[in-house]
């Protein structure tokens, strides 16, 4: 029996803005292929500082990132793509000057010749975008937006995305259309790492999870364990709580 | 000219200059605001204090004869105006706008100067312009020394008057409007009309600095509002350390002494054909020097000295 | 007052000319860069030293230049867009690296702009120079004059504007142009090379200026300031047009150019600038995103 590979690792990954200021302390995690893994913990506790690390954008000083066992610590942003994995930033996700079809075209900017063919099946995957293909991604409502920038990062045909808590702003209805985007997103194979801030949505649909507690990931287990923890539920609401009450 | 006599033109000149080096310290040292039109408020000073200050030219509406000290108070007013006018559309708005406002300033002063003949006198430009203290001087060398200690007390006096302004509550201000250009603009009104009183006390202090100028060397002609100018404060402002006052005079001080003794230099030197290109090679070299502050030591010879409230600072404990 | 209009639209010519790599430098780049003016100069100057290698500037079919024009034309565009990429390699780029301020940058620009005009005028003079010397005659059709050479202008400046937004609505670059110019970090995690873009940039924005340079040379003249003397009316094009819009920049150019020929014809030539002063403080007090632009 072959030993798999995990798809995506972080080992003791220390990382922050400033050199001696580092945000995250030693967190390390593990995504395997085809899983979908959500990252939680309350604000201040690195989760989106973590996703920027492994993308390159927040300066790395230790430990180690490795996507299919090949270290990408420390690599160039714009080679992510190339190295399959996408990236779904929390804010400003779209190009709002642009068309909701350029925006897509944009995310195969590394594979032109298959663009056409991709946005078709992206459409198929997405058919509210073929409606709204012309209009400004500017004019769209934030729901709408989160959709394009999904499937903007689909475009590229990534083994591995990334979404910084994209229910963020968001209704609970809007919230609920696109986690059900992502379990079939999953479901043709790609896997997904999901940092959250809506903790009880994301532990519903993941394979596990990882609580980070400054700078540090503090628990880890399956979607359901982490649900009925009270460790957990201390960490989010305050006293010996539990989320999934 | 013998070593002395050298030594004290050299000398106004410099503090001449370092006032508007103080200006400008002002509004982009302490309040980050972007004039690339210094040689405009340099010029609508000198040229205010002039047509004040002038005999009665036959040819131009100017000349009124005051005396040069009311040219000195016209100046700043004159160039406060200005500024005002010009800070009120744009101070609000982002740091390029402003930028190109007073380049724009600069440009149409430079312009105006040379085709508002009827005023300027055009490219022939005003001269016999006094000085103070003009008749109780019996030769040049003592007029030049009597100016000279008439400017370093005015050099004096502002440099004493804004140290006490930019270290107190009103000098912080400045500061915090000057870290985020976002954040300065969802400022309040109160946080805007301080970076417009910056830009303006500022303006006034170049505008001075041009009317000194006009009444020192006696002249004033578009030639002295050339772009050149900006890029000479600009460059001692670097060099000797924005956010610092005594910095913009040292800068003022070092780079005026490097662009005369270049000159020399240049003129000792270089080969007679290559005279004419003395100029330029000097302006890139100094232009490289200007660069190179930026690249490799942005703080000046002397940097910004943080500066803590005088209540926190004697407070036993430390947080 | 048609005139006016054809005055107005060959002066535009230039504005528009410079304006295109203004703005793409400063939609790009985030600065506005001060030194522009210089490049449109250097550029002029550049082909007029390859053509003083050719000795004549040569004749097509009656017009005041031939092709030895033409390939100095080129060459210059290359090398001047060599000395724009070299420029942004040890200066710019170097501030970019230690995160300098966008204050630092302007300044940094004025300096370079005053640095490339010195140089210019250590190899060439302070005095005006020309291409040619033999005088072009006005052509005159439907009550207006125009000469040969300013109607090439004007079509050069067309086509380039066409094949410009050609590039950016359907190429790969110049789609990455644009997405750089809204979010330059969405476009790393697109795949997009910022560097790559940021050198295209100075390439196409710096060729164009050299267009504009060479344009101004033949049909008027050359002189160390030339360059300088667009800068404000290239700002008051940005500023009026839209800073966020190269479109706008466009259309700035034109409304500016016909204020110019306007100002020409009823007031005074050399009120021209103060003229375009007057509409950029009118556009920052009534509404300073511009024509085309977005609020911030």
């Amino acid at each position: 029996m072959t030993a798999t590979v995990p798809h995506l690792v972080v080992e003791d990954l220390v990382a922050g803005y400033v050199p001696d200021v580092p945000i995250l302390r030693g967190a390390s995690l593990k995504v395997n292929a085809g899983e979908l893994v959500t990252v939680l913990g309350p604000n201040g506790a690195g989760k989106s500082t973590l996703i920027k690390a492994v993308a390159g954008m927040v300066p790395v000083t230790g430990g180690d990132v490795r996507v299919s066992g090949k270290s990408i610590r420390g690599i160039a942003t714009h080679a992510l793509v190339g190295a399959g994995v996408a990236y779904v930033p929390q804010t400003n996700n779209v190009f709002t000057r642009l068309s909701v079809e350029e925006n897509l075209e944009l995310g195969c900017i590394c594979d032109v010749p298959r663009t056409r063919e991709r946005i078709e099946e992206t459409y198929r995957l997405f058919p509210d975008l073929e409606r709204l293909r012309r209009l400004g991604a500017g004019r769209l409502s934030g729901g709408q937006r989160q959709m394009v920038a999904v499937a903007r990062a689909l475009m590229a045909r990534p083994g591995l995305i990334m979404l910084d808590e994209p229910s963020a702003g968001l209704s609970p209805k809007m919230t609920g259309v696109l986690f059900q985007k992502l379990l079939e997103i999953r479901a043709g194979g790609v896997t997904i790492l999901l940092v959250e801030q809506n903790a009880k949505a994301a532990l519903a649909i993941c394979d596990r999870g990882y609580v980070l507690a400054e700078g540090r990931d503090a628990f880890t287990g399956t979607g359901a364990e982490l649900l009925s923890s009270t460790e957990v539920g201390e960490l989010y609401l305050g006293s010996k709580a539990r989320l999934a009450s | 000219m013998d070593i002395t006599s050298y030594f004290v033109f050299f000398s106004v000149v410099a503090v001449i200059y370092s006032i508007s080096v103080l200006g400008l310290n002002l509004q982009w040292g302490f309040t980050g605001i972007m004039n690339i039109g210094v040689v405009g408020f340099f010029g609508v000073g000198a040229y205010a204090a002039a047509l004040l200050t002038g005999p009665d030219y036959p040819d131009s509406l100017g000349g009124l004869g005051l005396p040069p000290v009311v040219g000195y108070f016209g100046a700043m007013l004159a160039s406060g105006i200005v500024a005002l006018l010009v800070g009120l559309v744009t101070i609000r708005l982002r740091h390029d706008f402003l930028a190109v406002a007073t380049f724009g300033v600069a440009v149409c002063i430079q312009m105006l100067a040379m085709n508002l003949k009827p005023l300027t006198r055009g490219f022939d430009g005003l001269h016999s312009l006094p000085r103070p203290f003009a008749s109780m001087a019996a030769t040049p060398f003592l007029s030049n020394l009597y100016f000279l200690a008439m400017v370093l007390c005015i050099g004096g006096a502002l440099l004493w008057a804004l140290e006490r302004m930019t270290r107190s509550p009103w000098g912080r201000v400045l500061r915090a409007t000057r870290e985020d250009e976002e954040a300065s603009a969802a400022l309040g009104k109160y946080a805007v009309s301080y970076r417009l009183q910056a830009f303006v006390l500022g303006s006034m202090l170049m505008g001075l600095s041009g009317a000194l100028y006009g009444s020192f060397m006696g002249f004033v002609s578009p030639q002295d509002l050339l772009p050149i100018f900006t890029f000479q404060i600009f460059v001692m402002l670097i060099v000797g350390g924005s956010g610092n006052n005594f910095g913009a005079i040292l800068g003022a001080v070092t780079i005026w002494a490097l662009w005369t003794l270049t000159e020399t230099v240049l003129g000792a030197f270089l080969p007679p054909e290559l005279q004419r290109q003395a100029s330029a090679i000097r302006v890139v070299f100094v232009g490289l020097i200007l660069v190179l502050m930026l690249l490799y030591r942005p703080q000046g010879l002397l940097p910004e000295r943080r500066n803590i409230s005088s209540f926190a600072a004697s407070r036993p404990d430390k947080a | 007052m048609m005139q006016v209009l054809v005055d107005g639209i060959v002066a535009a010519s230039f504005i528009t000319l410079g304006v295109v790599g203004l703005s793409m430098v400063f939609n790009i780049l985030n600065f506005p860069s001060f030194a522009h003016g210089e490049l449109i100069t250097s550029g002029g100057y550049i082909a007029l030293a390859i053509v003083a290698l050719f000795g004549t500037v040569g004749s097509i079919a009656g017009l005041s230049f031939g092709w030895p024009l033409i390939i100095a034309l080129m060459c210059a565009a290359v090398l001047n867009s060599l000395l724009a990429l070299v420029l942004d390699r040890s200066i710019y780029r170097q501030m970019r690296v230690r995160n300098a301020s966008r204050i630092s940058l302007i300044m940094a620009s004025f300096g370079v702009s005053l640095m490339l005009r010195n140089v210019v005028v250590m190899f060439a003079g302070q005095d005006p120079h020309f291409f040619t010397f033999t005088i072009q005659p006005a052509l005159k059709f439907w009550g207006i004059r125009i000469t040969a050479n300013e109607l090439i202008v004007v079509g050069v400046t067309i086509v380039l504007v066409l094949g410009l937004h050609l590039f950016l609505s359907r190429t790969t670059l110049g789609k990455s142009m644009r997405a750089v110019a809204e979010n330059a970090s969405l476009a790393r995690v697109n795949g997009i090379d910022v560097d790559y873009v940021i050198r295209w940039t100075w390439i196409i924005g710096t060729a164009l200026a050299t267009v504009a340079g060479v344009m101004l040379g033949f049909t008027i003249q050359l002189h160390p300031f030339m360059g300088f003397e667009l800068l404000l009316p290239m700002f008051a094009a940005l500023i009026v047009g839209g800073m966020t819009s190269i479109y706008g920049a466009l259309l700035g150019a034109l409304l500016i150019g016909l204020a110019e020929g306007l100002t020409v014809e009823y007031l005074a030539s050399e009120y021209r600038q103060a003229a375009t002063f007057v509409l950029i403080i009118l556009v920052l007090l009534f509404r300073p995103h511009g024509i085309v632009g977005e609020k911030a």
